[in-house]
């Protein structure tokens, strides 16, 4: 594996440890503690109920595509984008 | 009007298609008002929607091997995620997700961040991987990057078993929307459901199915928004309810206490319906419940990531690039209707529990409710029961007893609105219960013609033949699921659930592993795929047919968590214990990981 791959990988998989450890609190740590949230009121709901109906979802919309974009920007730098999108065909 | 190739007109010609469905829309509205019956309106909803989809299916009708399989990897982003979309929400989310909130307050939207947050998985770990290897089916990529068809042949038995557990429920939902529109038996409805969802796929596979679905999606979103819309508009919670129905959340606090939910239970039993006894935003309030929450979000996200069906729909974009950006379109497309769900669920409950709205029916007198036309109607059809438990004339928040399925179903009519609406819905209820059925056919029918068929038994077969043994394969299978169906054996929901745990246990690591770790090897994901399978599968027998008691609360929904605990266990500790793969096997992985460059497996092979 040629050095500049070595370090292409190196980057993506730190940004896929990122991007899980993200999508981890909102998936799993907090609604953990959806009681205590739901004590905090936030636009009128009590925040637990709201990020398991609304918050955490629009949480993995951001960061999907925030994600897509990252890595485009790391596959750029390392020139091991897809020059066109054709190209594979 | 439109000159050149389908896909440079494709925004044109959907923007064509969702004016005229809104035109029917209206022209069904005008003929409401005209006086026509709502059963003709029922009809020409149905009909006319499958007769669209079909005409879809039938222009992208194909006899070349990669446009079956993989649309001809020419699917733009967007489109591809709103094919995800329809897909993806099927009859179970469509019609049982609002009720399953309504029943089940908080708990329950552990199914709605499960079945977003998995999303995030398939984005960083599989699609962009995937599409480099270049695979037709999930299995061709366990078949290639594992070597020998011992592991294909795993691959397609966990495909088969978590796709065909879930078309069924789509197939009986299907079956049930079209009995209810057509007024036809429900076995009828059955394999009229199932002759829709054939015409969609049979004749262009994978592309007939990517462009109906995107058909398919503006049709379930347009019914589903709308009613909430309306509702919402008439209840004064704004054009847009999703921000502010917290007070909306907060008044069914003050109601719960008032008509006693969550202390009053039931004394009587109908089958299939359900009282509320659940409080609305009461979360998990002990470390079980918290536990159990977060085990049935784990069990939903890995199964997300492991369901053939939406992986491959990765497989059709036009590159790598284009997959990781379609799963962030796909995910938007889902979360207008998810985040909707709550909000349906929370405004149709106020409408019913409210004494000071003109909806409210608990706490009013058991004789007036009996005379509200949607409550004789749907109690006609067996999704309703009101019944005075204790005599005493007033109806209580325990003696209300309803079908999860209804809350989406009826609400047009719990609200009053007009029955075209209704007709909407029914049409919306269809569409998304057809595209999941489509893509699930599909990916089982592939996964035997192209996996079992040609890779395995006859190496040696021409394109012509392949297809036809594909669609063949894609008849028979959709009948036997309209057989099973026609059983009525499961709930909806009950075997959506299990078609996540079954794909879970088996696929999950096997998958993830292959791509992000080298060292893998054969023997480990053979033991992976099929101890996973075995051992959850097995608990799946023990907690919910041997009568057994569940460990630390994992119930028949969350069998999943014991398959990939083994199969994670197994397929590292296997690996390790015997040789790491070849060279070969190492540089393919090392190609996937590069998005630059041909695809590991030929554009046809």
């Amino acid at each position: 594996m040629s050095q500049n791959n070595n370090e292409h990988w190196q980057r993506t998989r730190r940004l896929m440890f990122t991007t899980l450890g993200v999508w981890f609190v909102f998936s799993y740590l907090l609604h953990w503690f959806g009681n205590a949230l739901n004590e905090v009121t936030f636009l009128s709901f009590p925040l637990g109920f709201y990020m398991a109906a609304q918050g955490s979802l629009i949480v993995f919309v951001v960061l999907l595509f925030w994600f897509a974009h990252a890595q485009n920007k790391i596959d750029e730098e390392f020139e091991v984008h897809e020059v066109d999108d054709l190209d594979n065909n | 009007m439109i000159k050149g190739k389908f896909i440079d007109n494709i925004g044109k010609i959907y923007g064509i298609y969702t004016g005229g469905f809104l035109a029917f829309v209206a022209l069904m509205a005008v003929l409401e008002q005209a006086g026509v019956s709502a059963q003709a309106i029922g009809i020409m909803f149905v009909a006319f929607t499958i007769l669209i989809y079909a005409m879809i299916g039938y222009l992208s009708r194909t006899m070349q091997v990669d446009a079956y399989y993989v649309a001809g990897r020419q699917v733009p982003t967007v489109y591809n995620g709103m094919a995800t979309a329809a897909d993806w929400m099927s009859g179970a989310s469509f019609v049982a997700l609002a009720g399953g909130v309504y029943f089940g307050g908080y708990g329950y939207l552990a199914f709605i961040v499960g079945w977003t947050g998995g999303y995030v998985l398939v984005a960083s770990l599989m699609a962009p991987y995937l599409r480099k290897f270049g695979c037709y089916t999930v299995p061709d990529f366990i078949g290639t990057r594992y070597g020998g068809n011992v592991a294909r042949f795993c691959a397609v038995l966990v495909l088969v078993l978590a796709s065909f557990t879930y078309v069924t429920a789509q197939i009986n939902a299907t079956g049930t929307i079209a009995t209810r529109a057509l007024g036809i038996p429900f076995e009828a409805g059955v394999w009229i459901g199932l002759s829709g969802i054939l015409l969609c796929s049979m004749l262009g596979g994978m592309r007939a199915v990517t462009w109906t679905q995107v058909a398919q999606y503006i049709v379930l979103i347009v019914a589903y928004l709308v009613p909430v819309i309306w509702m919402s508009n008439k209840q004064g919670f704004g054009i847009i309810p999703h921000f502010g129905y917290g007070e909306a959340v907060a008044r069914i606090g003050e109601l719960e206490t008032l008509h006693g939910i969550g202390e009053l239970k039931p004394t009587e039993k109908f089958a299939g319906l359900k009282a509320l006894t659940v409080k609305h935003a009461h979360a998990s309030d002990s470390a079980l419940a918290s536990w159990k929450f977060v085990t049935l979000v784990l069990c939903m996200m890995l199964g997300t990531a492991s369901l053939p069906h939406i992986l491959m729909r990765y497989f059709t974009t036009p590159s790598v690039r284009a997959a990781r950006q379609s799963v962030a379109w796909s995910l938007f497309f889902i979360f207008l209707l998810y985040f909707t769900a709550p909000a349906l669920a929370t405004l149709t409950k106020l409408q019913v529990l409210d004494p000071e709205l003109a909806t409210g029916i608990i706490g009013k007198a058991i004789a007036d409710v009996e005379l509200l036309e949607w409550v004789q109607k749907w109690s006609e059809a067996g999704f309703l029961k009101v019944s005075d438990s204790n005599g005493d004339g007033l109806l209580q928040i325990n003696e209300f007893f309803m079908r999860t399925g209804i809350v989406v179903l009826a609400t047009p009519e719990i609200a009053g609105l007009p029955y075209v609406i209704s007709g909407l819905v029914a049409a919306g209820g269809m569409a998304a219960a057809m595209s999941t059925a489509d893509g699930l056919l599909l990916a089982i029918a592939n996964a035997l013609s192209h996996d079992l068929y040609y890779k395995i038994i006859d190496p040696m077969a021409d394109t012509k033949k392949r297809l036809i043994v594909a669609r063949v394969l894609l008849v028979v299978i959709g009948a036997a699921g309209a057989l099973v169906a026609s059983l009525k054996l499961t709930g909806i929901l009950g075997a959506v659930a299990w078609a996540f745990n079954f794909a879970n246990s088996g696929l999950f690591f096997p998958l993830v592993l292959g791509v992000w770790w080298k060292r893998a090897n054969k023997q480990g994901a053979i033991a992976g795929i099929l101890g996973g399978l075995i051992a959850g599968t097995a608990y799946l027998y023990y907690v919910r047919f041997a009568g057994g008691e569940p460990w630390i609360g994992l119930d028949h929904l969350r069998f999943g968590v014991i398959g990939m605990a083994v199969s994670l266990v197994l397929t590292v500790v296997v690996s390790l214990l015997t040789e790491e793969p070849d060279e070969e096997t190492q540089r393919m992985v090392h190609e996937i990981r590069i998005p630059r460059g041909k695809t590991v497996l030929d554009v046809s092979h």
